[in-house]
Formats: structure tokens, C-alpha cells, sequence
């Protein structure tokens, strides 16, 4: 008997069928990791179990038991708890109120909050989590927060917890914990659905592995037995290939596209961008490595003109950018791909087709006069959604109902569309999918062998290590060091990265003649 | 000039004061029932002017205080019923809806007092709500003065911020309704029901909104006036923020509120050569520049987003 089998699992919006006939069974005690890429139809699966999604059509088994899941709260009285990829706390509740939020058979009506507290604490002792139940959720860091995620599950007495990309939020040390805790619920009786797209947390933590794609099952593994080739072929349709960097030649000539001299920018709290001076020559990639408020952030929003600079210069072919407008900055040629996708680098209830033509609205051919034409518009967004592979069921869709790799596509496609001769991109794969992350890289790989000169900021060293020509390393808005890959180790640039100096930065590509 | 400061133009003054923030206080402490919930107040215009027309129609026919306070209280939630289903379940923009709730009740106000009293130079009344000093706290020194010997009303006033400060801090189900205006998905999630939740503390606004217009009616003045709320629900809308929220907090701002009505009122009796208009203005100025000033700190999370079952979190 299974603890839970999904029998026939539909469910379509609108034209877009999200999950096409989906069985799955889940032992007691196992972790069965569900792997897809985003927009493969997961997160539906999951909202679909937790009767926040009503299924078109299907059936549901627990424990031998047909059940009929509508809303969250039959869910709950099942056994069946959600740790949502958004987590679902109220941040200006306590730890405590967050927990027993709707429990009034717990609390009573009246609220005792020692006692409720005690109780609460005594409760996360047999975890051994060590948080105070009298904490505000928004003091508390991500980390955390899961875990009382996680605790609100068990809480409500969850026999089947699904946890919807856990590790999407997490650094390396934190995914390690989670994992903890996940063997030792494991070991308590509990099952686990477990999220994810990376192939590598899905083979450390699950027993077997399903995978979706574009809604779909596309096959069920024992992770003992899989192998990450065929796991990614399942995943992707098709092999995954690394991009590598093509070669260039040694007559290649060069221009300076971009030269930073002394670059000073302050932040709210502190001068972030302390006098630093480099330079990007065209066809070529400087990546730029450092831990996350080390002044990268400000550097791309700097050369972008979205932040102001204090002093210094920004030189474009020569020419000052520094304390111009965006909109100069951007129709002499510089594009960004900015850090977050949804905040800043869409208007998420645009449509697509309004999206592509951001910024480049009032001139041509998008504008004539004082009207937008429609008709080009239209035309542009389709060759957008076909050249760069977006899924998307019409342009006229609003962006917000893309998945987050479709969405960095379609920044992209807008970024790209008037060959720039600089591209800034701060992490622009970010939270994006094996799929997606090859596609994107092969993007910024055509932009170099274009002739662009591309500012990769990135906090995946190995991502920086396969397509730069020279990685700089920044520590707390100085330049520590700017090196070729080949030439160093990931332990060499972690060095730098804490602030550790390397002498002789190597100022020109290895390759090809300066003009 | 000097005689401003003594004991007896103070008592007065500060007499004014406590019975001018009656009627905020009603309002704010209604409001504050939507905004906890995550629904804007801004609806409250339209229900002070509703309580106010039934209120006074009732005491008129019927002669009894309480049945109009009843009849003031009903109506304001059957109005508030209105803007709750267009913004809770259909979704419609509260500024709108509570722009529509006020037009309204000044339409059907109007029309029903001309059609039922017609228009004459006499206004009819009634007689209001009297004094009732409080047993042995009147004899408080100062305070008594000032605060219990007041009409029933006020007190009901005092009563209902108490209740509300420990409804919204001590119990459940007030922790459950501010957890639809911080995160109504996360509400959603351990089953509760957010679209009901929200519709009935808006009906709890309505109720208590509507006592204030009653106090307008049959406490303040004895007559109906036409829009005669004159915007006191408006700066109830403002005095929830500038309290942060909080019904204690807004307490305070009412008593600021009543305190600058009290002091305009006063102003014109000790005749100083100001246009009495420039003193009219000052409440409302006091308004615009305490929205200014407060900006909306403490405001619930999920204030104001529209809650729908299956709807991503954008």
C-alpha cells in the first residue's frame, strides 16, 4: 500500500496544459524527488495536491483510501503539508503565531502567549531547531524561515510534507541542514516529495526520482540506478552540452569598447564602488566573481545609469556615459540584464509584445509619431518568442505568466535585439533551469563573437570559469585581482574573494591585437 | 489673550475636545476592523452620513435613542455589505467603490429627508443623547470633568477601543483576521477562509461606522443636516494611520482631531478676528498634513491585494 498514489492527475488554464494525465506513487518513508525543468508543470502538481489547484480530472490515494482534495484545509486533515517555494509566514507574526495560526482547538480563543510559547519551544526541542518562539518571522533569515516552514508543516501533524524547491532560496551550507533534516524525518516514518531541478540535491537526497516534462511524465528512476545523462535527456528532450568558448584567433583585433577610470559609487548605507579601473575590450567576456554586496550590484547599475555615479569616468568607445541618463546610456548601445527579473527587468503585467519594445517604444520603427504601431510591434514580439524559444501560449500574454526562464528570455531577446556593443548581465541565470542556463550562456557566447564586449557579474564560479576571457574578482568595491581562468584555481579566486590581493592584474585578453 | 490658559476656558475646551472625538473614534475604530483585515477604510464617508439619516429618522418616528443608534448601526452595515462584495469578492478598486458608497448615501439621505420632511426653513429634531455623569469616576479631579461626564455614547466609545485593542491582540480568531491583511496566501494555505473573513469585518466597520454618524445625529447636534459627516470619515481614514493601525493609536489621533475641532469651535466663541472660514478649514488642513507627515508605517503587508483562490503571488 502506498502512502499516497495520484492516479490520471489533468489540469489545463486556458489553452496551456500544465499537467497532462499524471500518476505517481509515493512509498512510506521515501523521498521521491520530482525533477523538471521550470514550466515542466511541478509546482501545479503540487498546488494540485494541496487542493490549492482543483484538477480537471484524476484521483487521489492515501493509505488505500480514495480522497477528494479541494482545499488546503481537507489537505491538512489529511496528513498532507506544503513548504511553498514563496513561503507562506506572516512576517510581522511571532514564530508561535505562525504556527498555531487557525489551530483555535490548540489555543482556545483566548491567546496565551507564555504558555502557546513554551509549548511551541518545547515542540521545536524534539528538532533540535533552535529558534525562540516569541521571534518575528522578518528578523529571522531565510534559512530559518524554512525551518519554521517546515515546523508549521509537522505541526499541523503532516505525515506526507512535499517541499517545493527548498533549495532555491539556500547556500550550500543551508541545502546541506535541510538535507539533515529531511533524512531524519525520513527516519521517523515521514514522506517527502521533494522539488528541484538540479540533478545533483536530487541524487544526494531521494530514493527515486520522477521526472516531468512540458507537463508530462517522461520517466521514473531509482537513483541508485540514474545517471545524469539520461536524467537530463528525461528533463530536456535532448543531451545536455556544456558551452564552450570558442577560440579566437591571435589577430583578432581589438578595441577598448569599455573603460572605467577611478569609479567611485556610494550606496545608501556606504561608498560600495571604491575607485576601481578596468577595461573590456570587444569580443570579450570579463566576468566578475565576489560575494553577493560587494559592490558588483552597484557597478552594473552604475555603467547602466540606474544608479548615480560619485565620481570618475565610465568611458563608451571613448565617449563619457558617466552621469547620463538611462535613456542615453541605452540608445548608445549598452544593454542590461538586470539582477531581478521580476522587479526590474519586466513589467510583469505588460504583455509580452509590450515588454520586447520597452524603452524602445518612441522611436522606430516600433513608433511612428506620436502611435506605437501595433502591427510591427506584434511582428517583433512573435520573431522575439521564435528566435529565443520562448514558451508562451501568444505575444499578447502579460509576462507574469512565464515561467522565470521564459522570462529571462524575454529579457534577453529585448536586450539583445539591437547588438549591443556592451551588455552588462548580473546573474542572469539566476534561479534558471539546466535548459534555460545553456541557452542563456550560448546567448552571451554569440554577443562576444559578435564583437560586444560583455560584463558578466555572476555568483556561480563555475559558470564565470567556463565563459570568461578574464574573471575580476571584487572584495568590498575594490578589485582584488583580475586573472585568466585557465590560469587559476576556484581556491585561488575564493581567496580573492575574501579580500586577499593578487599583484599584476592582467589587463588585456590572451588573445588578439589592441587596436 | 491670557485668559486662555485658565482652568475655566480650559475645562470647556478640553470638555469639547473628548465629545468632538466621539464620532472619530467610532469611525477609526470601525475602520480599523477592514484595515487589520486588509480592506481599505476608505468606505467610511458614506456609512457615518447612512448612520447619520437613520439614526435621527428613527429617534424621529419612534422617539427612542437606542432604537436609533440600532437603526444607525444596521444601516451602516447593510451599505458597508455593498462596497464589501464589489471589493472583497469581485475584486473592484476599493478607492472607487468607496467613492460610489459615498455619493450614494449622500443621494439617498438627501432624497429621503426632503421626501419625508420636506424642505422648510425649520429643521425638525429631536432631543439628543444628555450628559450622564459616571458614578464615582466624575469625581476624579480633572479627569472626571473631563472624561466622565460625558453622554452614554462616549462611553461606548472608551468601551469599544478597549474591546477592539484586545480583540485584535488577544484572541484567535483577532489573530486570524490580521492574518488576511498581512498575508492573505498564507491564510489561504492553513485553510481559513479569507474572502469570508474579510466580507464580515468589513460588516464590523459598517456597524460601528454607522454608530458614528448616529452620534452625529443624536448626540452632537439633535438634527440631520445634509452631509452632515462633512468628511469626518475621510479623516478617520487618515487618523487609522497616523495611529499606525493600532486602536489605541488611533484613539490618540481622534483626541488630536477632536482637539482641533474644540479649539476652531472655541477660536470663534472668544472672537478672535480671524474669517470663521479660515478656522473651518483648519480640521481638514490638519488632514492633509498628518497624511504628510505619518506616511503608512505599520501597514498590514497584504493591505489592499485582492484575494482570489488559484491566483499566483505576483
Amino acid at each position: 500500500m502506498y502512502a499516497l498514489e495520484i492516479k490520471g492527475f489533468t489540469k489545463t488554464f486556458g489553452t496551456l496544459v500544465a499537467n497532462d494525465n499524471i500518476s505517481l506513487t509515493l512509498d512510506k518513508g521515501e523521498v521521491l524527488a520530482i525533477l523538471g525543468e521550470n514550466g515542466a508543470g511541478k509546482t501545479t502538481l503540487m498546488r494540485g495536491i494541496y487542493g490549492m489547484e482543483v484538477p480537471d480530472s484524476g484521483e487521489m490515494v492515501l493509505s488505500g483510501e480514495r480522497v477528494s482534495i479541494r482545499f488546503p484545509k481537507d489537505a491538512i486533515r489529511h496528513g498532507i503539508g506544503m513548504v511553498h517555494q514563496h513561503f507562506m509566514l506572516i512576517n510581522n507574526f511571532t514564530v508561535a503565531e505562525n504556527l498555531v495560526l487557525g489551530m483555535t482547538e490548540y489555543t482556545g480563543q483566548l491567546l496565551d502567549r507564555k504558555t502557546i510559547n513554551q509549548k511551541i519551544n518545547a515542540f521545536f526541542e524534539q528538532y533540535h531547531f533552535d529558534v525562540p518562539a516569541d521571534a518575528k518571522v522578518k528578523d529571522l533569515p531565510v534559512g530559518l524561515q524554512q525551518r519554521v516552514e517546515i515546523m508549521k508543516v509537522l505541526f499541523r501533524g503532516a505525515q506526507i510534507l512535499v517541499l517545493d524547491e527548498p533549495t532555491a532560496v539556500l547556500t550550500p551550507q543551508e541545502t546541506q541542514e535541510l538535507f539533515h533534516i529531511i533524512r531524519r524525518l525520513q527516519s521517523e516514518g515521514k514522506s517527502i516529495i521533494f522539488i528541484s531541478h538540479k540533478l545533483d540535491e536530487v541524487k544526494a537526497i531521494s530514493q527515486r526520482i520522477l521526472v516531468l516534462r512540458l507537463g508530462r511524465v517522461s520517466g521514473v528512476v531509482n537513483t541508485s540506478e540514474a545517471d545524469e545523462n539520461r536524467m537530463a535527456r528525461m528533463m530536456i528532450g535532448r543531451e545536455l552540452h556544456t558551452e564552450e568558448k570558442p577560440h579566437q584567433s591571435a589577430d583578432l583585433i581589438r578595441r577598448r569598447v569599455l573603460k572605467v577610470e577611478h569609479l567611485i559609487i556610494k550606496n545608501e548605507k556606504t561608498i560600495a564602488v571604491k575607485g576601481i579601473d578596468f577595461t573590456i575590450f570587444s569580443n570579450e567576456i570579463l566576468g566578475v566573481a565576489g560575494v553577493d554586496g560587494n559592490g558588483q550590484k552597484e557597478l552594473a547599475e552604475g555603467i547602466a545609469g540606474l544608479c548615480r555615479v560619485e565620481s570618475g569616468s565610465i568611458l563608451l568607445n571613448g565617449r563619457q556615459i558617466a552621469g547620463k541618463s538611462v535613456k542615453e546610456i541605452r540608445r548608445s548601445k549598452v544593454a542590461h540584464i538586470p539582477e531581478d527579473r521580476r522587479a526590474t527587468g519586466l513589467v510583469l503585467g505588460f504583455s509580452i509584445s509590450d515588454n520586447c519594445i520597452l524603452s524602445q517604444h518612441d522611436c522606430p520603427p516600433f513608433a511612428k509619431g506620436i502611435l506605437i504601431d501595433k502591427k510591427t510591434v506584434r511582428r517583433f514580439a512573435r520573431q522575439c518568442i521564435e528566435d529565443y524559444r520562448i514558451m508562451a501560449a501568444s505575444e499578447a500574454e502579460t509576462a507574469a505568466c512565464l515561467s522565470g526562464g521564459n522570462q529571462q528570455k524575454l529579457i534577453v531577446a529585448r536586450e539583445l535585439a539591437g547588438d549591443p556593443e556592451l551588455l552588462v548581465a548580473m546573474k542572469p541565470t539566476r534561479g534558471l533551469d539546466v535548459g534555460a542556463v545553456e541557452y542563456i550562456h550560448s546567448c552571451l557566447l554569440e554577443q562576444r563573437s559578435k564583437g560586444a564586449a560583455v560584463l558578466l557579474i555572476s555568483s556561480e564560479l563555475e559558470e564565470l570559469m567556463q565563459l570568461s576571457d578574464r574573471i575580476m574578482v571584487m572584495h568590498n568595491g575594490e578589485i582584488t585581482g583580475i586573472v585568466y581562468p585557465e590560469q587559476v584555481t576556484a581556491e585561488e579566486i575564493g581567496l580573492m574573494m575574501a579580500g586577499q590581493k593578487r599583484p599584476e592584474p592582467v589587463l588585456v585578453p590572451k588573445q588578439g591585437v589592441i587596436a | 489673550m491670557n485668559n486662555l490658559l485658565t482652568w475655566a476656558t480650559l475645562l470647556p475646551l478640553l470638555q469639547a475636545t473628548i465629545r468632538m472625538a466621539a464620532p472619530y473614534t467610532f469611525a477609526a475604530i470601525g475602520g480599523i476592523y477592514s484595515d487589520k483585515a486588509g480592506v481599505s477604510s476608505i468606505e467610511l464617508e458614506g456609512l457615518l452620513l447612512i448612520g447619520a439619516f437613520a439614526g435621527f429618522v428613527t429617534v424621529y418616528f419612534t422617539q427612542n435613542l437606542l432604537l436609533g443608534v440600532l437603526a444607525a448601526a444596521l444601516a451602516g452595515m447593510l451599505l458597508s455589505a455593498i462596497y464589501a462584495y464589489m471589493v472583497v469578492f469581485l475584486g473592484s478598486k476599493a478607492a472607487l467603490i468607496g467613492t460610489a458608497v459615498m455619493l450614494l448615501a449622500g443621494g439617498i439621505t438627501s432624497f429621503y429627508y426632503r421626501s419625508i420632511f420636506g424642505v422648510s426653513v425649520e429643521y425638525p429634531s429631536i432631543v439628543p443623547f444628555r450628559n450622564v455623569p459616571v458614578p464615582l469616576l466624575s469625581k476624579i479631579p480633572f479627569i472626571g470633568d473631563i472624561f466622565f461626564r460625558q453622554n452614554l455614547l462616549v462611553y461606548l466609545g472608551y468601551i469599544l477601543v478597549v474591546v477592539t485593542w484586545f480583540f485584535f491582540s488577544k484572541t484567535a480568531l483577532g489573530l486570524q483576521c490580521r492574518a488576511m491583511g498581512e498575508n492573505p496566501f498564507a491564510a489561504d494555505t492553513l485553510g481559513l477562509p479569507v474572502r469570508k473573513y474579510r466580507f464580515i469585518n468589513v460588516l464590523v466597520t459598517g456597524l460601528i461606522a454607522g454608530i458614528s454618524g448616529a452620534y452625529l445625529s443624536l448626540a452632537a447636534s439633535g438634527s440631520f443636516v445634509e452631509n452632515m459627516s462633512s468628511e469626518k470619515g475621510y479623516a478617520a481614514f487618515a487618523i487609522i494611520i497616523l495611529g499606525k493601525y493600532s486602536p489605541v493609536g488611533a484613539f490618540l489621533g481622534c483626541l488630536l482631531f477632536g482637539f482641533a475641532d474644540a479649539f476652531q469651535l472655541n477660536l470663534q466663541a472668544l472672537g478672535f478676528n480671524v474669517p470663521y472660514q479660515f478656522m473651518l478649514m483648519l480640521p481638514y488642513l490638519f488632514t492633509l498634513i498628518v497624511m504628510f507627515v505619518s506616511g503608512s508605517g505599520n501597514q498590514p503587508e497584504g493591505h489592499g491585494k485582492f484575494f482570489r483562490k488559484g491566483a499566483q503571488i505576483l
